[in-house]
């Protein structure tokens, strides 16, 4: 019952290259139906590799993967039907015009070829494209290609949408237009899995998120509660008049950081009270003109966990390199 | 798409649809590199080995009262059915692997021999396209009776089907654009230049003939002779035969290597 819940369902998962290469090990992930969930980890770490065990670009060694409660293994062609991909690379014919790559993916996924024309208008419109509907694919720029990308992915309406970087290497603009889409698309009621290089774009989309290092989950848990696990946060204040080193207030639990006469940085607990750092500034003459929040929490925390578990490996991998060298003396 | 209301047939049928449209969208794109060159080759074939030389030629008491010309033209249609579907097919498949395209395939529910069948059925349309040029084009300078029409499109069906199939085998294979010319050039022009376009296999001293009994496209060509002009040296069954085990073979091989994920699954 737990399984026909979930939009994504992944136990024990190992994936070993024929070279000894290790990409996934007991990785276990569930995902509910409905829910924006983020993947994240640094490069290598087994993002792409569990994407593409899921959509079976890539054979696992061991484990099971559950799409809605279809076994990939058992019931390939259903479970794959509830999928839509946006692969990390440009994986389209870059010779065939824009429409008939969306028209071609519609048909690979059993949408009669009138649903196809008009699921393709819809997309492309939606996604800023259809002016370019004729283009052949290598004619686009590197945004456009992202979404043609996007589009591609959504021609058969998957239940569960799997975006491997979506928006590596485009401009704010579009990057905005993306979310925005996505989001929309995410309150209808399709599932999201994201994997993102962009901590900023994580933090904003997802409510639940998985960090992979090694291939190994190091974390799955929801956005809110691995936020509130961070024990700083960084403010930018702007002021009114300049400061020097002399009247530079000091207060507990915070630190304050000289930018520029004009700007200041200050480094605070998640416990403090702002309030009480308001009231010193105050004290000491000096005024504010605006604040900005500058940390990025996920990012700092980000960093955190996989230099924890890299450390915890190495020791790891001492130790037993210890208990070997003592057998073998 | 309500995956709950998936009917499988309905499904398969588009899927072919898709794939065969794709297929021949591709090569009627590119029709000045897909179907112009075989025109242009027939035309000089028949210019030369029938008007030029061949009027000075026949095939000694084995061409069964036709002129050089005629006898020839068969084999010339077969010529660039075999070679236009292999070719097809290899191209096509080596670049959506290149492209990394194949990846909207392999992410699909469409089983591997959905995608075989796909790939295969592009390969023999454009067989089929090219052998229509090719006879219009050789019709001008001689035309043929097709006394077994039925067999002959048999033939020429069944020979594109077996070419496409090894196509996909070489596609399958191939780690380079190199790769995908080397069996064209050096295994298949050979076998169907011996495989008795321009001779009679009677002809041959005995030990030729023994040899060329062992080429496959031999008995492509003299059955598809036989359906064209209704001669030939060998029994047609025996030619529909290799034909069959061929496809047979060739198939079970590529479906296996597909079903496997060679070179197309990490």
């Amino acid at each position: 019952m737990y399984i026909m819940k979930a939009a994504l369902h992944i136990s024990n998962l190992d994936k070993v290259y024929p070279n000894g290469q290790v990409a996934l090990q007991d990785v276990s992930l569930t995902v509910k139906h409905g829910d924006f969930f983020a993947l994240l980890g640094p490069n290598g770490a087994g993002k792409s590799t569990t994407i593409g065990v899921i959509t079976s670009l890539i054979k696992k060694t061991a484990g099971k993967v559950h799409i809605y409660g279809l076994d990939i293994d058992t019931h390939f062609t259903k479970a794959k039907k509830y999928i839509g991909l946006v692969p990390q690379e440009f994986s389209f014919n870059q010779f065939e015009p824009v429409i008939e790559i969306l028209i071609n993916q519609a048909g690979y996924y059993g949408v009669p070829p009138r649903k196809a024309q008009r699921y393709a208008r819809e997309y492309l419109q939606k996604l800023g494209l259809w002016e370019k509907r004729d283009q052949e694919a290598r004619n686009l720029s590197g945004g456009m290609k992202r979404r043609l990308m996007i589009a591609r992915a959504m021609l058969h309406h998957p239940q569960l949408l799997i975006l491997d970087e979506p928006t590596a290497g485009v401009d704010i603009e579009i990057r905005r237009m993306i979310w925005s889409f996505l989001s929309e698309l995410n309150q209808r009621g399709t599932t999201i899995i994201l994997t993102t290089h962009y901590l900023e774009e994580a933090e904003k989309l997802c409510r639940n998120i998985a960090i992979i290092d090694e291939g190994k989950i190091i974390t799955d848990t929801t956005m809110r509660d691995l936020l509130n696990s961070s024990d700083s946060e960084s403010f930018t204040l702007y002021l009114a008049e300049p400061i020097t080193l002399d009247n530079m207030p000091t207060i507990d639990s915070v630190t304050l950081k000289q930018i520029d006469a004009y700007t200041l940085e200050v480094i605070t607990s998640s416990k403090t009270d702002l309030g009480q750092v308001f009231t010193e500034l105050s004290r000491h003459n000096i005024r504010l003109l605006s604040l900005r929040n500058t940390s990025n929490r996920l990012e700092e925390l980000f960093l955190k966990l996989v230099a924890d578990h890299d450390s915890s490996a190495l020791v790891g991998l001492q130790n037993r390199d210890l208990v070997n060298g003592s057998q073998t003396l | 798409m309500d995956p709950k209301r998936f009917e499988y047939p309905h499904y398969i049928a588009i899927v072919l649809y898709t794939l065969l449209r794709r297929e021949i969208l591709r090569f009627m794109r590119i029709w000045i590199q897909t179907l112009l060159p075989p025109a242009v080759t027939t035309m000089l074939y028949c210019v030369i080995f029938g008007e030029l030389v061949g009027r000075q030629l026949e095939v000694r008491g084995y061409s069964y009262g036709y002129s050089y010309m005629e006898y020839i033209i068969p084999g010339l249609i077969l010529m660039s059915v075999i070679t236009n579907s292999y070719s097809n097919v290899v191209t096509s498949f080596y670049s959506t692997r290149f492209h990394k395209n194949i990846e909207e395939m392999l992410i699909s529910p469409m089983p591997a021999y959905i995608l075989m069948l796909g790939f295969v059925a592009g390969g023999v349309a454009r067989g089929l396209v090219v052998g229509l040029v090719v006879w219009a084009v050789s019709s001008v300078f001689a035309n043929l009776a097709f006394p077994n029409l039925g067999l002959a499109i048999v033939v020429l069906l069944l020979t594109s089907a077996v070419f496409s199939v090894a196509g996909m085998i070489n596609g399958i294979y191939a780690k380079s654009f190199d790769g995908i010319s080397i069996i064209p050039t050096f295994i298949l022009m050979p076998l169907t230049y011996l495989g008795g376009i321009f001779y009679s296999v009677e002809m041959l001293p005995e030990f030729w003939r023994s040899i060329t009994l062992f080429n496959p496209i031999f008995y492509m060509i003299d059955v598809f002779r036989y359906g064209s002009l209704g001669v030939g040296d060998v029994q047609v069954r025996h030619s529909l035969m290799v034909l069959s085990v061929c496809l047979i073979v060739l198939t079970a091989i590529c479906l296996q290597l597909l079903v496997r994920g060679v070179r197309i699954r990490n």
